[in-house]
């Protein structure tokens, strides 16, 4: 495996350059400028190769071979709302943002009944009122002057979700933001970006949807920063749904305040090649982490989940459990780095990775990791790798359960786990559909 | 601060220097100084030039900079490479080694002559670059084990050595090791032939005397068909102000059926309470499970050096072999450690059990670095892995890094790692039995590395066992 030398192949560049000058006028200032400081670093930034350690794994060549076309105009070619429906939330009804490739679909969304509480918009159409807000936390998080891909990101600054919830607001409806792909002649580049703030006690329910209506080949470059300020709680999904030719890089960011609370569930399905990496800052006392997530991968797949616990003070709380079904000839890459800084006294920590791989061909690369410098702590890590467990099988089959029949209720039982864990219903019921599907069993689930 | 940290504060009792005329080459490494060593040594011709390939591969690789440790850049041409004592006369029996060493190793707790010699451990004591003693030599002989200095191997059994010598770490492997391999002086040789149950527990006793020199020895232990042997290693070093290198290379097969048990206690100078001096052990240790139900077993308890930066390591070839890997790293003051195991899977059934302990106290950093890799063929490879960390006090660091690579679904891999620290509340329930905070926390400390420490010969676990108790001394409080 050679690395490529990226320099050359970053063939983002040119429409970076091209955007800063379609757009511009109408933009706030802060947010030109922030483009601009994103975009000199992109031209500076090497891509990563499996040379870096935190790319060990994950090759993103087949991204660099693939010539992509920046959408510059909404175009919906076609996409009508009945196109979303599998993708919709019952209970998120009247409360939706849509993104086309990348871009704002006024259409396609219907924010009729968003409450008071919260203001939920496009990024590329910031209002007045709300635009101090915004410039304290776009780009505060996500670091675009070390990650090559989120300074991509932020140097295509332009339409996007932001999520604002207002002190002491509990907001019952959960919001939902969907971005979706849609077909078009040539592969595509999209750069999501998300930004939610939750200020001050309050308290929300947000889920980020990826996938794509119809099986073409792009790619999505996602970003999403997280703020919750002191009291607030949030609740964060994550499902990427791509197509099975899309190749997927999604960061989010988090920063919680003290006491906090943050609890995200992050699902990776599709996509030829995926990663998610998500950064947790507890930079206060008293915050509680808990991330969860679940991969399920066939075919010749590449998903990549990479989290990061900072516990930076004392009495920070986080569980993590994420878990993984590979199929065919799957790939799966885990990296969970916990650090408790020195301070960060009466911190607690555990985090599990469970893989369970159903195929010879599938391979997994997990790598748990603890940083410590604190004494007074607790802290936790464990990975398994394995398959169906044989006296498993015969219990049912010594209860009548053919074996196909038990290898699916075996497996839909090692996904629910983590599903089992999501308190919206029809997220749940989304996802079991989905896995079940990935995984071509069937099975009455309720 | 009080007990423990009294009992981690007493002296380094090894820290003597042995005033002895040495033999000794100029400082720096270059071609000329590689064929210096070699000549010294009187070897022949292929392995002059298996040493030199091994220095200009070296030439062209970088320092590797990936391990959690952080050093000032080392100079290698301010190394003296070759230091030995100087030879009275070729000497046939320990009768004729210079009283001088005899003393030094005695000091050292490893008695060399007949009369006081360990009953059941036959010792190789090696001194800066030298082996200047061999032990129970006959009595091994009668057995057909050969135990001797590896500049000996080289002359007695060339055939061996060729055929062993790099095969399980090629003299490219890394940059230590082809450091090593262009300059190592001495080192231990062991070959235990078919069926043999080694009679003795065999061991290896390192010393660096030298302020200037560097200790880069080598050793090699070859098991054949249904062998069994116990090995021990042991090392320290005088207390200087300046650090000193130590890059050595250990190489270990296991044919059909044998086993053999690797087992080290490193106490080498670990620099003062302000981590000034003290040992870079930078040392690449691999055994390869060559044979079928073949077995590796590394122990090591690394309590010393200033910097440890070491993976003993198993490659599981042959079909239901087993590796091992107990360890217990305790590092105090401004110590650094990043140590663990690599175990590569390759053969059927294939099994591997690794039980990390780490303990870090003052300001030091304590690190495990393992590889777990499941190969796609190595059908129904079981490991299991635990890493617990303990710290003591609040500047210290603890972290843990395992790579779990598993390319077969029939494998099943388990890991678990721990960090906690010495409750008050477990302190009290001692106190309150009438047992001093002392006695509790060696108490506790003890049962945290239980589970390696039973793996040790026994005239080693109760070593080990002291030498925590008097490394810790003073830290906790």
């Amino acid at each position: 495996m050679t690395p490529i030398a990226a320099k050359e192949k970053n063939d983002f560049l040119p429409a970076v350059r091209l955007f800063a000058k379609t757009r511009g006028e109408g933009d706030p200032a802060w947010f030109a400028g922030l483009r601009q400081l994103a975009a000199a670093r992109a031209e500076e930034l090497e891509l990563p190769t499996t040379r870096d350690e935190e790319w060990k794994y994950t090759n993103i060549a087949p991204i660099l071979k693939t010539p992509f076309r920046q959408v510059f105009d909404l175009q919906l070619n076609g996409l009508r709302e009945k196109d979303l429906t599998p993708y919709l939330i019952d209970e998120t009804r009247g409360s939706r943002l849509v993104f086309v490739n990348g871009l704002y679909s006024p259409e396609l969304s219907d924010a009729s009944n968003v409450s008071a509480g919260v203001a939920i918009g496009n990024l590329g159409a910031i209002p007045e009122t709300l635009s101090g807000q915004l410039h304290k936390h776009l780009g505060a998080y996500a670091d675009y002057g070390k990650q090559a891909f989120t300074a991509l990101n932020t140097a295509m600054l332009g339409d996007g979700a932001y999520v604002h919830i207002r002190a002491g607001q509990v907001i019952e409806q959960p919001i939902h933001l969907l971005f979706v792909s849609s077909a078009a002649e040539a592969a595509t580049v999209s750069h999501p970006r998300v930004l939610l703030i939750a200020e001050r006690g309050s308290m929300a329910t947000v889920i980020e949807s990826y996938f794509a209506a119809g099986e073409n080949r792009y790619f999505t470059n996602a970003v999403t920063e997280v703020f919750a300020a002191e009291g607030a709680s949030i609740e964060h999904y994550r499902l990427q749904e791509e197509s099975d030719r899309a190749f997927h890089i999604g960061t989010t960011h988090v920063h919680q305040e003290r006491e906090s609370i943050y609890r995200s569930c992050a699902i990776s399905i599709g996509a030829e090649l995926s990663r998610h990496a998500l950064n947790v800052a507890l930079t206060d006392e008293f915050t509680e982490t808990v991330i969860d997530g679940l991969y399920v991968v066939a075919g010749r797949q590449h998903v990549d989940n990479h989290t990061v616990l900072d516990h930076r003070k004392p009495h920070g709380t986080s569980r993590q459990l994420y878990k993984g079904i590979l199929d065919d000839s799957a790939r799966a890459v885990f990296n969970g780095a916990v650090f408790v800084r020195e301070g960060a006294l009466l911190t607690d920590s555990r985090q599990l990775n469970k893989n369970l791989l159903l195929s010879s061909e599938s391979r997994v690369d997990t790598k748990p990791q603890l940083e410590i410098f604190a004494d007074d702590v607790k802290c936790a890590h464990g990975a398994t790798v394995g398959q169906l467990e044989s006296d498993e099988l015969f219990y049912l089959a010594s209860r009548g359960i053919g074996a196909e029949q038990a290898r699916a209720l075996l497996t839909y039982g090692f996904a629910e786990d983590v599903i089992s864990k999501i308190r919206l219903r029809s997220v749940r019921r989304q996802l079991d559909r989905m896995v079940l599907e990935k995984l071509h069993q069937n099975l009455e689930v309720n | 601060m009080s007990t423990i940290e009294a009992l981690a504060n007493r002296e380094y009792k090894y820290g003597f220097v042995t005033d002895i005329e040495m033999e000794v080459i100029p400082r720096g490494l270059n071609e000329d100084i590689v064929r210096m060593i070699s000549a010294k040594k009187n070897e022949p011709e292929w392995l002059l030039e298996w040493r030199l390939k091994a220095f200009r591969h070296w030439l062209k690789m970088e320092e590797p900079a990936w391990a959690n440790v952080h050093y000032p850049k080392i100079d290698y041409q301010d190394i003296i490479y070759y230091s030995a004592p100087k030879p009275r006369e070729l000497k046939k029996s320990l009768d004729e080694v210079d009283p001088a060493l005899l003393d030094t190793f005695e000091k050292l707790g490893i008695p060399l002559t007949e009369q006081k010699m360990l009953a059941g451990v036959a010792v190789d004591a090696i001194f800066d670059s030298v082996s200047v003693a061999t032990t129970f030599k006959d009595k091994l002989a009668r057995e057909g084990v050969i135990f001797c200095s590896f500049s000996e191997a080289v002359h007695q059994y060339p055939e061996i050595v060729k055929k062993y010598l790099g095969s399980v770490v090629p003299a490219t492997d890394n940059y230590f090791a082809a450091l090593n391999s262009a300059v190592f002086s001495d080192g231990s040789f062991c070959f235990i032939p078919k069926g043999v149950r080694s009679p003795l527990e065999l061991s290896s006793y390192f010393r660096i005397n030298n302020s200037e020199s560097g200790q880069f020895e080598r050793t090699l232990i070859v098991a054949e068909e249904g062998a069994y042997v116990s090995y021990l290693e042991g090392c320290t070093a005088p207390k200087f102000d300046k650090n000193q290198l130590h890059a050595a290379v250990v190489e270990l097969v296991a044919l059909d059926d044998a086993e053999i048990k690797y087992s080290t206690v490193q106490n080498w100078y670990a620099g003062d309470e302000e981590g000034r001096g003290g040992i870079y052990n930078f040392v690449t240790k691999r055994g390869k499970c060559q044979g079928r139900n073949s077995k590796i077993s590394w122990t090591q308890v690394e309590t010393g050096s200033a910097i440890t930066w070491k993976y003993p390591s198993c490659i599981l070839m042959g079909d239901n072999s087993i590796g091992e890997f107990y360890s217990v790293a305790l590092t105090n003051h401004y110590q650094q450690a990043d140590t663990g195991t690599k175990m590569i899977h390759i053969g059927k059934n294939t099994r591997s059990r690794i039980i990390s302990k780490g303990i870090s106290a003052g300001r030091s950093n304590n690190s495990y670095r393992g590889l777990v890799k499941i190969l796609p063929k190595a059908e129904g490879a079981r490991n299991y892995s635990q890493c617990d960390s303990l710290l003591i006090g609040s500047h210290c660091g603890a972290n843990t890094f395992p790579y779990i690579e598993v390319g077969n679904n029939t494998a099943r891999v388990e890991h678990e790692a721990s960090t906690s620290k010495i409750s008050e509340e477990q302190i009290f329930y001692f106190n309150q039995r009438g047992i001093s905070t002392e006695d509790a926390v060696s108490m506790i400390i003890n049962g945290f590395c239980k589970e390696v420490f039973r793996e040790l010969p026994m005239e080693f676990a109760v070593e080990a066992t002291r030498l925590l108790g008097l490394k810790l001394e003073g830290s906790v409080g």
